[in-house]
């Protein structure tokens, strides 16, 4: 049986890391607030250009454009968002399992993909497993501004453009609520877009519909991965937030349990000394 | 008077939104002014300012880029980054353009458009900076 002194140091490491637990737990409450008030920031901007590349394209039908049209895809590449840390729960494991799923059964070899990595647990996957990666983005901040992105973003959309890659593909995990967020797979080049039915009105371009393509696509493309990002680093916040309060209960459970066992161990060795004492007297006697 | 609904937003959130009387920026095919009852029209811009004008007042927004939607009597400016003219930080702009020149004069390898680009914002914004600052 561990002695008292064993029994009391547990105790204490185990508050200890309880306390560590807890303002981890409530740092990532508040992160995830704002993550959540910046993805809702974002929200007008991206309403409006979806509002505006819908009615582009079905204002007319014979427009095209190199992000619009599906060719043959030999290359994929594929972003990947994961965390910078572990400590997020299965954040971090669900997406790289995803990924690997898609690298074994999808491809048969190195060639025919390309990762582009946020976040450092991906670096480091792609590395460990030797799998070819074009860029990587490490220590992206809690809250990205959208010029912390733009950069992959475009690089991204410009291997699209020289046709380097045929398909642009974001995995990350989706916000859904604080408790849930779901792995998801998203192809952003080429674009899908839905043309809308006959609700928005129809424009006048200046100077013509393919000179603002060719400005509106890429910048489309730009703020969805961004949107995603944002999706992400909020799930983020969440997963972490999720983990640290189970770690918490775990550790309140430790600690009850400790001071369960402290407590007997006392009792016993009260007991213990009495009976000592009690046996010496009747000795005397 | 009949007035405009203008909202510049960008994916950081929105810069200004409120009713004006017209909207002046300068597109790629040349410089557009916005009327109440404009028709609907769609143009990308080019880096430089969006003027609001509401009461004899102006109102000055730095913009980088990104385009122009208008609607009946509703303007939508969806630009990458964007700023008040008045909110630049004029200093940060000077420092970005330097270090912009330094990179096109000392490398051979860099990437020329995107550093040409960086330039061209970094003095875009220390000018029109500058303009909406004055106004003040």
């Amino acid at each position: 049986m561990a002695s008292l002194k064993d029994i009391k140091d547990r105790i204490s490491s185990t508050t200890k890391t309880k306390q560590i637990t807890s303002a981890m737990e409530l740092v990532s409450a508040s992160k995830m607030s704002r993550a959540e008030e910046n993805a809702k920031k974002y929200a007008p901007y991206s309403e409006k250009i979806q509002d505006v590349v819908a009615s582009i394209a079905s204002s007319n039908s014979d427009v095209s454009h190199p992000m619009l049209e599906r060719r043959e895809v030999k290359k994929t590449a594929y972003i990947v968002v994961t965390a910078d840390s572990g400590l997020a729960g299965p954040y971090n494991s669900n997406i790289l399992r995803r990924l690997h799923d898609i690298v074994t059964k999808r491809h048969s070899s190195n060639d025919e993909f390309t990762i582009l990595a946020i976040g450092r647990l991906a670096a480091e996957y792609c590395q460990k497993n030797k799998l070819p990666m074009a860029d990587s983005i490490i220590g992206l901040a809690d809250q990205p501004k959208y010029a912390d992105i733009r950069t992959i973003a475009s690089d991204a959309i410009k291997m699209y453009v020289e046709e380097e890659i045929d398909e642009l593909v974001i995995l990350y995990n989706k916000y859904e609520s604080a408790i849930s967020h779901i792995v998801t797979e998203n192809t952003l080049v080429p674009l899908s877009i839905e043309a809308e039915s006959a609700s928005t009105s129809s424009y006048e371009y200046e100077p013509d519909e393919g000179a603002i393509l060719e400005v509106l696509l890429p910048q489309y493309a730009e703020s969805l991965i961004y949107g995603a990002i944002l999706d992400a680093k909020a799930s983020e916040h969440a997963a972490r937030m999720t983990a640290m309060n189970s770690a918490t209960d775990n550790a309140n459970d430790i600690i009850d349990d400790l001071t369960l066992s402290y407590n007997r161990a006392r009792q016993a060795a009260i007991t213990q000394e009495i009976t000592e004492i009690i046996g010496g007297v009747a000795a005397l006697e | 008077m009949n007035t405009l609904k203008v909202s510049v937003v960008t994916p950081d959130g929105p810069v200004i939104t409120g009713d004006f009387e017209m909207v002046s920026c300068k597109a790629e095919s040349g410089e557009i002014g916005i009327l109440p009852g404009h028709i609907p029209l769609v143009a990308p811009l080019v880096i430089d300012s969006v003027r609001l004008k509401r009461d004899k007042t102006e109102e000055v927004v730095v913009v980088n880029g990104g385009f122009l939607e208008v609607r009946p009597n509703e303007v939508s400016i969806l630009s990458p980054s964007a700023e008040l003219a008045a909110d630049v930080d004029i200093a940060r702009a000077e420092e970005a353009r330097l270090r912009a020149e330094k990179l096109l004069e000392e490398q051979e390898d860099v990437d020329k458009e995107r550093a040409e680009l960086a330039l061209m914002r970094a003095m875009n914004r220390i000018r029109v900076g500058k303009l909406g600052q004055k106004n003040k």
